[in-house]
């Protein structure tokens, strides 16, 4: 049994009104418990409505969507417990930050939970820590913390509700290129010790494809591929079809392949293309 | 011909408090750099570190505590010419919707050049000419929330070339875009720079932006860390990679192939000039 | 929240969307003036055949006023019960201590036809007239007022602003509450204290970000030479057309007409 599964799963706004407009259409997946996932798609292909309907913030127009094998929406008055067990972490979350401290904001979800109170700040500390975030400003306003270290906050005031399925939209948006080399690295870590399920949106396939196993191509409401990011990025002119593109370096190697030079397809990352292409230049003797 | 001119630029906020000897308090340190009319200049460093604050001083929306900025030869620190400097040099922010003032497109553009006290036919006849410019012409009459944060960035635009400026300076204007978005940004800033001959400075982290402009300046902790064509900067990867900033995945692969031995005298920046390079080697 | 009507646009084509802003507002308070001056039937009747006129002559689809009814549906109720109970004279129908009385049916059939027509009035001004049109017929209405030291330029731009922001908050407030119930927020549920408990993590944050968006503003607004209202101009220029007159002469009709019907028919009370 699958983790969570989607079956023909729809969502429309304005059902019935001249705006209506379908969000997403008869979408189909399983995911595995401890995936790393990564979802592309360009703006207004649904992927934002996808991941709401996961954690039951907007519920399906038509389809179902199982946790555990059990339809999320079976008891609509307790869809809060399926919102904890599925953590959403919003584009841009910093801007929900409301408490008095960083360890209070922090506490929100877990008091939403009604634990008790040592769990709660065992948790925030934890949730802290795969954040990275200096143990002395949990007593700190939330407000005076630098634009980097409130979107660590605001992630670890999702992470600290333990969900089985870690959701993050965009985390990386508007961060400099190291702080979202770093903020990627700890989400990777989170999902290896907790052996957590984690979903990434995002819009930078360099970084879907260092960090997922499987990718979701969303394109017009529709889900267009599940697969290996390898078997995803290796169909370069279908995405760009999509408005899509394939990691740089992928696109390099692609351009080496078909001028002729025998490396391999459906490479990710800089480090694997260096060494595909020494090893080459090994075999030819050249190097 | 000279356009902007930074002679040892210091800079610190709170100028009320009692002045302490120059410490670690000041954002900027000591920076000079000359921009000439027409080109197209790009400042890159990672977040917090003062690039932004260099915008600012471009049109005078920041003084300098210690040190000059001139603008066309006017002092930014001479208020009877601020007005003037502003209407010269526009700055577009980052956050595009946190910059248009009015509820239609057209009307927002409409802004800047009322300010000016500009005659309403030539207002007219200019917000045309800028819808036009930024490829918006035909959503003048829509509001802005209806907009994608491309389109709306590039109204942004629009609003400051309608002021005729020699030179428009712009705030990491792609930061919160979307792929797509960014790219229309970047098509715009590029066509008015060649098409339009209005001086460019472009604050951004995206390295991939950088590799565009005819000069690029790295600012870290304030200070100028090195200037030069896109070429002469990121062939520095590892004096980049110290300072928190990144170089394309096309650069970083050439340097890392060279650094096993592979023969690259010039390192590429992009996609198509790494393909060429690599092929010629490889084959 | 998205489903109220009153104060909205509805873009569409019609006489009343093309006509001079400024001569809109002016008849609207003219017109609720009217309703308030209705005496007896007759005149009612007049006016009433204005709003109907209005209203088709607006082109926007009856749900649309309807909906903007729905809101002070209960508002109207109220005080028609009220003044049902409150008329003096010869009870018709009385039941411990209420009392109906036949001026008191008249009172609340007024009441509710006053304000129906003033929701009507209203709804057809902002459902045919944009927003922005709105502020700068303001400005160029009130600008006499400028005499006694009435900022009005500056009123005006922070009419335009608001207006310009209310989509934009909206979407965030959506964004915000969506957050916090992704974080187990209870929005729905508990006694009206809870509730509002509920809405502070909503409202701290949209306050932060309102602050946070007003600076930045004044920012971008400075940038671009704004120095309040001196030595501004405007690119569009309002000029009254021939239709405008038109419908000043009908309006002036309409006027008379009611001021006619209240001085040679008998009024109600």
């Amino acid at each position: 049994m699958s983790l969570l599964s989607a079956r023909d799963l729809v969502y429309t706004y304005s059902q019935g009104s001249p705006l209506e407009h379908i969000a997403v259409n008869k979408v189909d997946f399983d995911i595995e418990q401890g995936e790393f996932i990564g979802v592309i798609g360009h703006t207004g292909s649904g992927k934002s409505t996808l991941v709401q309907m996961l954690n039951g913030l907007l519920k399906p127009t038509a389809g179902t969507i199982t946790l555990d094998g059990v339809n999320i929406w079976a008891k609509p008055k307790e869809i809060r417990k399926i919102r904890f067990r599925v953590g959403l972490v919003f584009q841009y979350p910093e801007y929900q930050l409301f408490e008095e401290t960083v360890a209070k904001d922090i506490a929100y979800g877990p008091t939403n939970m009604g634990l008790d109170q040592e769990e709660i700040e065992d948790r925030v500390v934890n949730a802290a820590k795969f954040v990275g975030l200096k143990s002395e400003l949990l007593s700190k306003s939330p407000f005076d913390l630098s634009g980097g270290e409130k979107r660590r906050a605001a992630i670890a005031g999702v992470i600290a509700m333990d969900p089985d399925i870690l959701i993050l939209d965009e985390p990386c948006a508007g961060l400099d290129p190291v702080g979202r080399d770093i903020l990627l690295a700890q989400i990777y870590n989170y999902h290896k010790e907790r052996g957590n399920t984690v979903i990434l949106v995002s819009h930078s396939m360099e970084d879907v494809a260092t960090v997922c196993d499987r990718v979701m191509v969303m394109n017009h409401a529709r889900l267009e591929m599940f697969d290996t990011a390898q078997s995803v990025f290796s169909r370069g002119e279908e995405l760009s079809g999509m408005g899509l593109r394939v990691p740089q370096i992928t696109s390099i190697i692609d351009s080496l392949i078909e001028a002729g030079i025998p490396l391999e397809k459906g490479v990710l990352t800089v480090d694997k293309a260096v060494l595909g292409i020494t090893e080459y230049l090994k075999k030819e003797g050249r190097l | 011909m000279e356009f902007i001119r930074i002679e040892d630029l210091w800079f610190r906020y709170d100028e009320s408090e009692e002045a302490p000897a120059k410490d670690e308090r000041y954002v900027l340190e000591n920076l000079s750099m000359t921009i000439g009319k027409g080109e197209f200049i790009a400042v890159v460093g990672h977040n917090g570190s003062g690039k932004s604050t260099v915008a600012k001083h471009l049109n005078a929306m920041l003084i300098p505590s210690m040190g000059k900025v001139y603008i066309d030869g006017m002092d930014t620190a001479d208020e009877s010419l601020t007005f003037d400097i502003r209407r010269r040099v526009g700055l577009v922010l980052q956050n595009p919707d946190n910059q248009l003032v009015a509820g239609i497109v057209e009307e927002d553009v409409a802004f800047g050049p009322e300010n000016l006290g500009i005659e309403p036919a030539e207002i007219r006849e200019r917000v045309d000419f800028a819808l036009k410019a930024v490829d918006m012409y035909d959503y003048r009459l829509k509001a802005p929330h209806k907009l994608s944060g491309g389109q709306k960035q590039r109204v942004a635009i629009a609003g400051i070339i309608a002021m005729k400026p020699d030179c428009i300076v712009l705030d990491e204007p792609t930061a919160m875009l979307d792929p797509k978005g960014r790219a229309e940004v970047l098509d715009t800033i590029r066509k008015l720079n060649r098409e339009n001959g209005i001086t460019v400075v472009m604050i951004t982290h995206y390295m991939e932006e950088a590799v565009m402009a005819d000069r690029v300046f790295v600012i870290d902790d304030g200070k100028l860390l090195t200037s030069g064509t896109p070429d002469e900067v990121f062939s520095q990867v590892e004096l980049l990679k110290r300072h928190r900033l990144d170089v394309p995945q096309a650069t970083e692969l050439c340097y890392k192939l060279r650094a096993c031995g592979v023969n690259i005298d010039r390192l590429p920046l992009t996609e198509d000039e790494c393909c060429a390079l690599l092929k010629e080697v490889l084959a | 929240m998205r489903d109220v009507t009153l104060g909205q646009y509805f873009p569409c084509d019609s006489v009343l969307h093309r006509l001079d802003p400024r001569l809109k507002i002016v008849s609207l308070i003219t017109f609720i003036v009217l309703t308030f001056c209705t005496f007896n039937f007759c005149s009612l009747g007049v006016v009433a055949a204005l709003v109907i006129a209005v209203v088709a002559l607006s082109n926007v689809p009856l749900k649309m006023y309807l909906k903007s009814l729905k809101v002070i549906i209960i508002i109207v109720v109220i005080t028609s019960i009220l003044n049902l109970f409150y008329g003096q004279g010869e009870p018709i129908f009385e039941w411990w201590i209420f009392k109906v009385t036949l001026a008191g049916i008249y009172n609340a059939i007024f009441v509710c036809a006053r304000i129906i027509c003033l929701i009507l009035f209203s709804s057809a001004l902002t459902f045919t007239t944009t927003p922005n049109d709105l502020t700068d017929a303001l400005e160029r209405l009130m600008k006499p007022l400028t005499v006694f030291h009435i900022k009005v330029h500056e009123i005006a731009m922070m009419m335009t602003i608001a207006l310009r922001f209310v989509p934009t908050l909206l979407e965030e407030t959506d964004k915000i509450m969506a957050a916090q119930k992704a974080r187990g927020a209870d929005m729905e549920s508990g006694n009206l204290i809870t509730r509002v408990k509920a809405l502070i993590p909503v409202l701290v944050p949209l306050f932060v970000s309102s602050f946070r968006r007003a600076y930045e503003l004044a920012v971008a607004m400075e940038c671009r030479c704004y120095q309040g209202g001196k030595g501004r101009t405007r690119m569009k220029q309002l000029k009254l057309h021939k239709r405008d007159y038109i419908c000043m002469a009908v309006s002036l009709l309409v006027i008379a007409g009611v001021i006619l019907c209240n001085i040679f028919l008998p009024q109600i009370h």
